[in-house]
């Protein structure tokens, strides 16, 4: 999972700011994830307008030739003020697109709202293409090509996939509270990645690994949470490691984790499994050092960001950016924080 | 142990006219229970030496043993202390609290005090013969009254030495009289010594001592 | 202990309530006189931003279609899919109000009423049916569809979701105009590429508004200060008398124990207390005060209850705590001097009135001295103030120094007076006056200060509005201005202009360097509109013949100040050098400008083609943009209706100048309350020295007519010094203050009815104020004036 549901941060402007307690509204008239899903690709890799919620979530870990680290997001979320699609100006379903390219020592961020109904934005399943404006993520998953512009930064990138996808929770059903609140949710964590960045400083020839995440449902927090810590990790043996802490406002969290091997092959722990911590935070308050456990894979590592400053300064602001691990294993991955603003 | 003790207090104010001493060297002592009348011209440092005293003024030379306590060594906030709880002043000029009634100006000082005694102002207004006024305003009293106010709020926490300024000044004679009896009358109950200014030799004959002061100087 | 003295303290007040409520009075009516200021200067800062952005509606470039037509928005999302950051925009009729549709997720930030950031109902906004957003006048005027009440917008203007706009205009699928962000990405693909019948018109820069308007906020809030500092001047007062009237229980408590720090610091608590339930009273009064004055309820409603009209209720808590912050300050600072005279007051000398009146003496030597000095500095710093800071320092110096000058002023008219006097009634009446003087003086500079202040708002305010509505002639004469792409289109236009008996003036102009100083050269044609419309403020008697026929050029202030080019000066412009005829005023721009004959423009000049046109028409402009449209292809996209928009702004405008004489009123009323105040402070005061006239032979009514004649006296003498002073005031705002701001004078007029009317106001606040305490002294019971003779009080 990555409940990354920034768009809707487009709703609670209805009612109040709520910002990521938001999530935990009551639906009306939206359809909600059940148990034992069956996915129907690639009609599924498309829009789901009768869901509230649903994002193309990519990061990417990337060096250049010298071997210095970059970060790279491409995320185009959808948020749905009611469940269908209608033509023209009053289509009910809202886009909101997100970049960044994180470097040591800088962070670059766009951002791109649009409607549905005209054109400017969407995603269609086959041949499948998700854009927003000029920013697009098109291909058969097993190649992609992706592109996204800000007014001081850009990029064009090539993915290449090595693996299958993987399904969270149980086969893509991932559970978000005790309560039993839900979200359908697949990856692609084994993309090969490679292309340019063209930032202030010039252009960047760069390769790497890239991670999508697709996830829809239409209240995947339970009234209580507030935010969340997420990790996708990379093991230099190939295995992989999804992990995230959802923030109450009692205080407790509830955690939710998946292992996945070198293969592909996936095995989810339930809440409590993993164990997350927070060392050390930046100077905004946000934790930028963090220890993760879980017990039963021998994994005891110690996360670090890239940059501190992965701010993303989009109308819902969070932290998102790269980062490296070690202890019991090595490797580098992705973090993103919701909830500290 | 002797309550007061002075010794060779001098105080000399700056006028136009240069600087005026008025005080050059005055001694005095005074037991517990014991009353002392200070008379003088006007201009011969009764009252400055009644200020001192009270810690109401600092004195250039000399010493203030009061109660064990040497006056001059204390700061501001000592001396309000010890007009608070040591001393008790009755002005010529009465000086109560105009928005205040009668009742809680009797109490004042010993609250201000922290000793405060229902009963003890209670007998204080009766033998004052202000039970009558005591929701009464001071405007409202003559002046006889009003003085008689001063005096209850004076004894009213105890004090160990009564200081009075021409405490009857302001009064016709028969008022003066009545309220001088009262007065002698308290003070000497509750065992304080009692220093009292005064100009008149009737008065300062009432008063078991009396010492003369001529140009700063005792006589 | 603490308890004991904070009650005897505070049992004067009980014992004193006129004094109490004099206090918190005059504290509640200063900070409700800065709070409703306040909400008048945010008011009118509204407006005229309402105005400014209804002038230019250009504050962004904008992709229109070449033939001024609507277009497909299919274009906007070919735009957007190539990386075009644009928005895009509808506007039509409807039922005589504006409509303007807009998408709200790709519009610029802060453009119109709908702001992501804020408490938006987006999805109402977007899929909730019929929303528009219009101010409360409008909103009346619109049926069928569901108003949210903007104070914000513009009169007869209301804004829609781009998709509520085509359905409600009726032109489903169409959009006029595309905004184009000035954030755009790098390496944009070209415009004719995408959309070649589209072309971009540039932003018309709205700077001459805005430098005017910036300049009309500077001098309102250096006037919200001066209200200000007269409310001070009566909490000054206020606590003052009520420290002194306790300067003897001060003594009995101190006398009695309780030391001097504690009693400083209960004091200063005490001050506080008053200063927060005084705040608070101010704070709503100022809302009550706003609410009463200014037309828009809507805006006041938000102030007051939070109630959100529009989205925008970020101002409201900072209005609490500006008004409460203001008035702890304003305490401190008035009730400082009394504090620190507590403090050093010695613990034994009595409060001999002699001696009192030996201060006073000393005092007001001291003070004329200190006002002599301060006047002096500001007559220099008149000849010398060339910055802000020295400006203010001198707006300062003169206010302050007026203000102390002023009781030892009126002290030598009343000694004058006096001297003068032939009966006994009229020597004994200047004499006690004279006495009375020094309880009244605090009030009586708070007057002069506000009456000063008054004058000097009227004459800032109405030589703004004459200068602004001149501008407006000047700068939109043309009732079109139209742009044309090419030499063609410019033929075409001059032959359909001349056949319709329109006269067509070019607006051509070349960037330059004049004696080093940036600056834009115009090339003019003699026409009538020029020598009608412009103002100069300094020329030669035929100016504009000599310009005309190239033998001169006339410039703006801007330049002539900064080149120090006066009269008579040679210019260099390239190879020409001619003569400077005239300087016109050119409220706003930031740079130097030169007007040079056409002909003589072309020569120095030949690569630049005339591409925008003002016209002077006859007829109805719509007809003649009809029949041009028809004739030569221009489309309403290349046309402006300037005089629409002129007409526009003045109406949103005259709204600021009427809210802004609310202003006189105000600080009036606190004035008049000041004096009412210190009279009622002086009343007990005054049986004692009214006692023998009446005990030899005055009657009580005599003595409350002479009482209510000295007030009068005294604010006719103070008004009278006040015209003086304000007329400065404004002088200084107008000349020196905007000069060193904005590097443009306002030219200054005078209003001589309006300071009349004023003079007549402050009079009617004196005898008001004045008016119950004489009546009490007339009433006063001959027991009381008998007690002053009894020997026993």
């Amino acid at each position: 999972m990555n409940a990354k549901a920034l768009i809707l941060c487009l709703l609670p402007l209805s009612a109040s700011a709520q910002g990521f307690a938001g999530l935990g509204t009551e639906v009306d008239g939206f359809s909600t994830p059940a148990p034992d899903p069956v996915f129907d690709f690639p009609a599924d890799h498309g829009a789901h307008p009768d869901y509230r919620i649903e994002w193309w979530y990519l990061t990417a870990n990337l060096e250049d030739a010298n071997g210095t680290p970059y970060g790279l997001q491409w995320t185009l979320f959808r948020s749905a003020l009611a469940p269908y699609e209608a033509e023209g100006w009053d289509s009910p379903q809202l886009w909101m697109g997100h970049a960044a390219v994180t470097t040591e020592t800088d962070h670059f961020v766009a951002e791109r709202l649009a409607r549905g109904g005209i054109g400017q934005a969407g995603v269609v399943a086959d041949p499948f293409s998700a854009w927003i404006d000029d920013w697009a993520l098109d291909g058969d998953w097993r190649t992609l090509q992706m592109r996204a512009t800000g007014t001081d930064f850009s990029y064009d990138m090539a993915l290449t996939a090595t693996g299958p996808l993987v399904f969270h929770g149980e086969g893509g059903y991932s559970v978000k509270s005790a309560a039993g609140q839900a979200s359908y949710y697949y990856s692609q964590p084994f993309f090969d990645i490679s292309g340019t960045l063209h930032l202030p400083t010039g252009d960047v020839q760069v390769t790497g690994s890239a991670w999508l995440d697709r996830e829809w449902s239409s209240q995947p927090l339970a009234e209580n949470q507030t935010g969340w810590d997420w990790f996708s990790l990379s093991f230099d043996d190939g295995a992989k490691l999804m992990g995230f802490r959802l923030q109450q406002t009692d205080g407790m969290h509830y955690t939710s984790a998946t292992w996945i091997t070198a293969e592909g092959e996936t095995t989810p722990y339930a809440d409590g499994a993993l164990q997350v911590e927070p060392l050390m935070t930046n100077t905004a308050g946000v934790p930028v050092h963090w220890r993760l456990t879980l017990p039963a894979r021998g994994v005891d590592v110690t996360v670090q960001a890239v940059n501190d400053d992965a701010w993303m300064t989009t109308s819902v602001p969070y932290w998102e950016g790269p980062v490296t691990f070690a202890g019991s294993h090595q490797g580098r991955g992705y973090l993103e924080m919701t909830g500290y603003d | 142990m002797t309550l007061l003790i002075v010794e060779n207090l001098t105080k000399t104010y700056a006028t136009a006219d240069g600087p005026f001493p008025v005080l050059r060297g005055v001694s005095l002592t005074l037991e517990a229970g014991e009353s002392l009348a200070l008379t003088g011209e006007s201009g011969s440092g009764k009252s400055t030496l009644l200020h001192l005293i009270g810690g109401l003024d600092r004195a250039d030379a000399g010493r203030i043993m009061l109660d064990g306590q040497d006056i001059a060594s204390l700061d501001d906030a000592g001396r309000a202390a010890l007009r608070r709880g040591t001393v008790g002043v009755v002005f010529q000029q009465f000086n109560l609290i105009p928005s205040l009634k009668i009742a809680d100006n009797i109490a004042f000082q010993a609250r201000l005090a922290g000793r405060h005694d229902a009963a003890w102002c209670a007998t204080l207004a009766d033998r004052m013969g202000l039970t009558d006024h005591l929701r009464k305003y001071p405007e409202q009293l003559s002046g006889g009254q009003q003085q008689r106010v001063a005096i209850a709020r004076t004894l009213a926490p105890r004090p160990k030495l009564v200081l009075a300024d021409e405490p009857t000044g302001n009064l016709d004679e028969t008022t003066a009289a009545t309220v001088m009896e009262l007065m002698l009358e308290l003070v000497a109950e509750t065992g304080a010594g009692l220093l009292m200014v005064t100009h008149s030799q009737v008065l300062a004959a009432r008063l078991q001592r009396r010492l003369h002061l001529r140009a700063g100087q005792v006589a | 202990m603490t308890r004991a003295a904070f009650a005897a303290l505070l049992s004067h007040w009980v014992r004193n309530p006129v004094q109490l409520f004099t206090l918190l009075a005059g504290l509640a009516l200063a900070t409700g006189l800065w709070s409703g200021v306040q909400a008048i200067n945010a008011e009118a800062r509204a407006s005229y931003d309402a105005a400014a952005s209804a002038l230019d509606e250009g504050r962004y470039d904008r992709l229109v279609a070449r033939d001024g037509g609507a277009f497909g928005q299919d274009v906007f999302v070919a735009l957007r899919r190539a990386g075009w950051l644009v928005s895009p925009m509808l506007s039509g009729d409807l039922g005589g109000v504006r409509l303007i549709g807009i998408d709200a997720l790709t519009a610029p930030a802060g453009m119109g009423p709908v702001n992501l950031s804020g408490n938006l109902d987006l999805a109402g906004f977007l899929t909730g049916g019929d929303q528009v957003f219009a101010n409360g006048a409008t909103a009346s005027r619109l049926d069928g569809v569901t108003v949210l009440i903007t104070p914000d917008l513009a009169d007869d203007t209301a804004v829609a979701d781009i998709g509520t706009a085509q359905r409600l205009l009726d032109r489903a699928g169409r959009i006029d105009s595309l905004l184009v962000r000035p954030d755009q990405p790098r390496n944009l693909p070209p415009l004719a590429q995408i959309a070649p019948d589209l072309t971009l018109q540039p932003a018309q820069g709205g700077t001459d508004i805005a430098g005017l308007t910036d300049s009309f906020h500077l001098n309102l809030t250096a006037f919200g200060l001066l209200s200000f500092a007269v409310g001070i001047f009566i909490v000054h007062g206020a606590i003052g008398l009520a420290f002194e009237q306790r300067r003897g229980m001060v003594r009995t408590l101190r006398a009695l124990g309780l030391p001097l720090n504690r009693l400083i610091g209960l004091m200063l608590a005490e001050l506080l207390v008053f200063a927060l339930v005084a705040g608070v009273i101010g704070v709503a009064l100022g809302y009550v005060i706003a609410a009463l004055l200014l037309p828009d309820v809507a805006a006041t409603l938000r102030g007051l209850y939070g109630a959100d009209v529009s989205g925008t209720l970020q101002l409201r808590p900072s209005w609490w705590a500006s008004g409460l912050a203001i008035a702890l300050a304003g305490t401190l600072l008035a009730g400082g001097s009394a504090l620190w005279g507590i403090a050093r007051m010695p613990l034994l000398a009595a409060a001999q009135p002699r001696a009192l009146a030996m201060a006073a003496g000393r005092r007001a030597r001291w003070q004329m001295g200190a006002a002599l000095v301060l006047l002096a500095v500001a007559f220099v710093l008149g000849f010398n103030a060339d910055g802000l800071v020295t400006g203010f320092a001198l707006l300062g110096t003169l206010l302050i120094g007026a203000a102390l000058a002023l009781p030892p002023v009126l002290n030598g008219v009343l000694a004058f007076a006096s001297g003068q006097a032939r009966s006994v009634t009229a020597q004994w009446f200047w004499a006690d006056t004279r006495q009375q003087l020094p309880g009244l003086s605090l009030a009586l500079m708070a007057l002069m200060l506000a009456i000063a202040a008054n004058i000097g708002v009227s004459t800032m305010v109405s030589s703004f509005r004459l200068t602004f509505t001149g501008f407006l002639d000047q700068r939109l004469a043309s009732e079109l201005y139209i742009s044309t792409d090419s030499a063609e289109q410019t033929a075409a236009l001059v032959a359909f202009a001349e056949g319709a008996g329109a006269a067509v003036l070019p607006i051509q102009s070349a960037d330059v360097q004049i004696a080093g100083q940036p600056a834009e050269v115009f090339g003019t044609r003699d026409h009538a509109t020029y020598r009608d419309n412009w103002r100069f403020l300094q020329s030669t008697p035929d100016a504009w013949d000599a310009t005309f026929a190239g033998q001169a050029v006339v410039i703006n202030e801007q330049l002539a100040r900064r080149a120090g080019l006066a009269l008579g000066d040679p210019v260099e412009i390239g190879a020409l050098t001619l003569p400077v005829a005239g300087i016109y005023g050119d409220y706003g721009n930031p740079i130097g400008q030169v007007v040079l004959a056409l002909d003589a423009f072309a020569l120095q000049f030949p690569g630049v083609e005339p591409r925008q046109f003002g016209l002077r028409v006859a007829g109805d402009p719509a007809d003649f943009v009809t029949g041009l449209t028809e004739a030569t292809g221009i489309g309403a996209g290349q046309t402006i209706d300037q005089a629409g928009i002129k007409a526009l702004s003045l109406a949103i405008f005259e709204r600021t100048f009427t809210v802004t004489t609310a202003l006189n009123i105000l600080t009036l009323a606190v004035a008049g309350f000041a004096i009412l105040m210190s009279l009622l402070t002086l009343a007990a005061m005054r049986v004692p020295q009214l006692a023998p006239a009446w005990a030899m032979g005055m009657t009580r009514a005599a003595l409350g007519r002479l009482e209510l004649l000295r007030a009068v006296m005294l604010a006719v003498l103070t008004a009278a010094l006040a015209l003086p002073l304000g007329l400065a005031l404004a002088w200084v705002l107008l000349a020196v203050v905007n000069v060193a701001a904005f590097g443009w004078q306002l030219p200054m007029y005078l209003f001589p009815l309006d300071y009349a009317r004023l003079g007549g106001f402050a009079l009617l606040a004196a005898v008001l104020a004045a008016g119950w305490p004489a009546w009490r002294l007339a009433r006063t019971p001959p027991g009381d004036l008998l007690k002053v003779f009894a020997n026993e009080r």
